[in-house]
């Protein structure tokens, strides 16, 4: 079967495209709340924030990419839906009575959800630019930045297509990725650390997502990145094997829909 | 009975399977040649669904043997899934993609290359009458052209043996007219079918042997004709215009049931004109007036009856 593996994950990968084509609103609404949070932060709330800055930092190059980091959240959500949705509606029980590479129609779905949350990352730099976004990195600055978003798509994208397999409902699977929507609240996203209390300020310091936004501040504005990118390639790593062994479980047992 | 090994499509021996505390399949024993319609007659919560899904490799089975094409399910299923083809009870196919779209996935999904792919898609949207349907997203099929596509689907790898669970649930007649003349094609062609039903009538169109299963257990196996003799037969009910015709027509017909308050009579029968006829003619000849006339045929209730001992009990939907 394995000679076919390539094959059967580029089917899959066009049926995705097809689906993407065809109902853009998928990739659209993943990019409604990540845009909301960037304007109502800059616009709104944005003279209080920068003052807890300091002196000539421009709050919107600080929230920046905390904000893209959400938008990989909600790409993950329409993920897990999606991979939900197959589940649930039966053409994924054909796909597991033929006989094609298991490891292909997963596959095949990561690669179309990643292309579709890359998509929408791109839409929101656009709109992060507009909103006075100025980075100050170079090309390759640039490039090592989506290097380093593909990289974190690739691992989130693997968890949300275990946790959409592993929910019991479309919104049950919508609610597990609650944690990767909204887990960016509680880093350094949209403050300091420092400014936090004891106990929140040492989740926020120690969680996946502030590596990952401080590694992507740094390349994007120049901030020190430190030990920041190792931590968070660490992650991206054990968050990708974690995700992917589990979806592959999730893909091979027994689906208790008997009747 | 006397199949031998080598030319069994399918052969299970002591299938079980229980969720939890539940026994769905309590040691099934099947064997059925290649090229033969083989009906699994049941109620819903039989585990009719349950049998298709371990045959088909779906799931698991917990226990006993099952050779499907010459493979073990458990132990090669990749084998037993290139050689079969299932359509369920409820549509394996994408909605958001268009008819010949989902073909060829299929198409794809086998492997055919991308010009043959093409024809044998379109040549499945003709023989299934959805040439016209073939552009159109599936969310706006009906319940019988989505049954079909999802029959062309299952159609496009060439399967030698086909699953069809439920084929006509939920069909309107002429849908099930439809499909039953697929079926007898594909028969016609060497395939070989098992399928679930709830209904005697369409095992009796369709299927070589039928098998009746019941809480688990088959109950009882053979050809159609040979389930029938087994049951009680169809009876004609002759209704009269008063007790003095009724005792009238007792008294020539003899050995019949009688109903007095009803006013009726329930004649056995093999459901045949020339019998009917025949009954009519003895009633006619002494002048009795017939005030209403009922022919009853065997369905699923009386051979499950006759069978179980209890009537068919219809089971809570599925979740």
């Amino acid at each position: 079967m394995s000679t076919y593996a390539l094959s059967d994950a580029a089917t899959m990968l066009r049926r995705d495209f097809r689906h993407l084509r065809r109902y853009p609103v998928m990739t659209i609404s993943g990019i409604v709340t990540p845009t909301a949070m960037l304007l109502l932060f800059v616009f709104v709330f944005g003279g209080a924030m920068s003052s807890g800055l300091g002196s000539n930092a421009s709050y919107v190059n600080y929230l920046v990419p905390g904000i893209l980091l959400m938008t990989l959240g909600s790409g993950c959500a329409a993920t897990a839906i999606g991979v939900n949705m197959d589940m649930t509606e039966g053409v994924v029980a054909r796909f597991r009575i033929m006989a094609i590479s298991r490891a292909s129609v997963l596959t095949g779905r990561v690669v179309g959800s990643m292309i579709r949350t890359l998509i929408s990352v791109v839409l929101v730099i656009g709109v992060a630019l507009i909103a006075g976004f100025r980075p100050t990195a170079g090309p390759i600055q640039w490039l090592a930045a989506f290097g380093f978003i593909a990289l974190v798509t690739l691992a989130l994208t693997w968890l949300a297509l275990a946790l959409g397999m592993a929910a019991k409902s479309v919104a049950g699977a919508n609610g597990s990725t609650l944690l990767l929507q909204f887990g960016p609240f509680i880093s350094s996203a949209f403050v300091r650390p420092a400014t936090m209390p004891v106990g929140v300020r040492w989740f926020a310091e120690n969680q996946p997502f502030t590596p990952m936004i401080e590694t992507l501040r740094g390349l994007l504005l120049g901030t020190p990145i430190g030990n920041h990118a190792i931590i968070a390639v660490a992650w991206c790593v054990v968050i990708a094997l974690g995700g992917y062994l589990w979806a592959r479980l999730a893909y091979s047992r027994d689906p208790i829909r008997s009747q | 009975m006397t199949a031998a090994t080598s030319t069994s499509a399918i052969v299970a021996t002591g299938l079980r399977k229980s969720y939890g505390e539940k026994v769905v399949l309590d040691g099934i024993d099947l064997d059925i040649p290649e090229g033969t319609i083989f009906a699994l007659l049941g109620p819903n919560g039989a585990g009719k669904t349950t049998a298709v899904q371990i045959l088909s490799t779906y799931i698991g089975a917990d226990g006993g043997e099952v050779r499907v094409a010459g493979h073990d399910v458990a132990r090669d299923p990749d084998a037993v899934r290139a050689a079969i083809g299932v359509t369920g009870q409820f549509s394996a196919v994408d909605k958001l993609l268009t008819g010949e779209e989902n073909l060829i996935l299929m198409a794809d999904l086998h492997h055919l290359g991308k010009r043959e792919g093409r024809e044998r898609a379109s040549e499945l949207l003709r023989r299934f009458d959805l040439v016209e349907a073939g552009s159109k997203i599936l969310s706006t099929y009906s319940g019988g052209m989505r049954r079909r596509l999802d029959l062309a689907m299952t159609l496009i790898g060439d399967p030698r043996i086909i699953f069809l669970d439920e084929p006509t649930t939920g069909l309107d007649p002429r849908s099930r007219r439809t499909m039953w003349q697929i079926i007898r094609e594909l028969a016609a062609g060497g395939v070989t079918i098992f399928l679930t039903t709830q209904y005697l009538e369409e095992a009796d169109e369709l299927a070589n042997r039928i098998a009746v299963l019941d809480k688990g257990k088959l109950v009882a196996e053979g050809t159609a004709d040979e389930l029938k003799r087994m049951i009680p037969g169809g009876y004609i009910r002759l209704q009269f215009g008063d007790a003095a015709e009724l005792s009238a027509a007792a008294s020539i017909l003899g050995e019949v049931s009688r109903d007095d308050d009803a006013l009726t009579l329930e004649i056995p029968t093999d459901g045949g004109v020339r019998s009917l006829r025949a009954l009519l003619e003895r009633v006619d000849d002494k002048n009795i007036e017939v005030a209403n006339l009922i022919v009853h045929t065997p369905d699923l209730d009386d051979v499950y009856l006759a069978l179980t001992g209890h009537p068919v009990t219809e089971k809570e939907p599925a979740p």
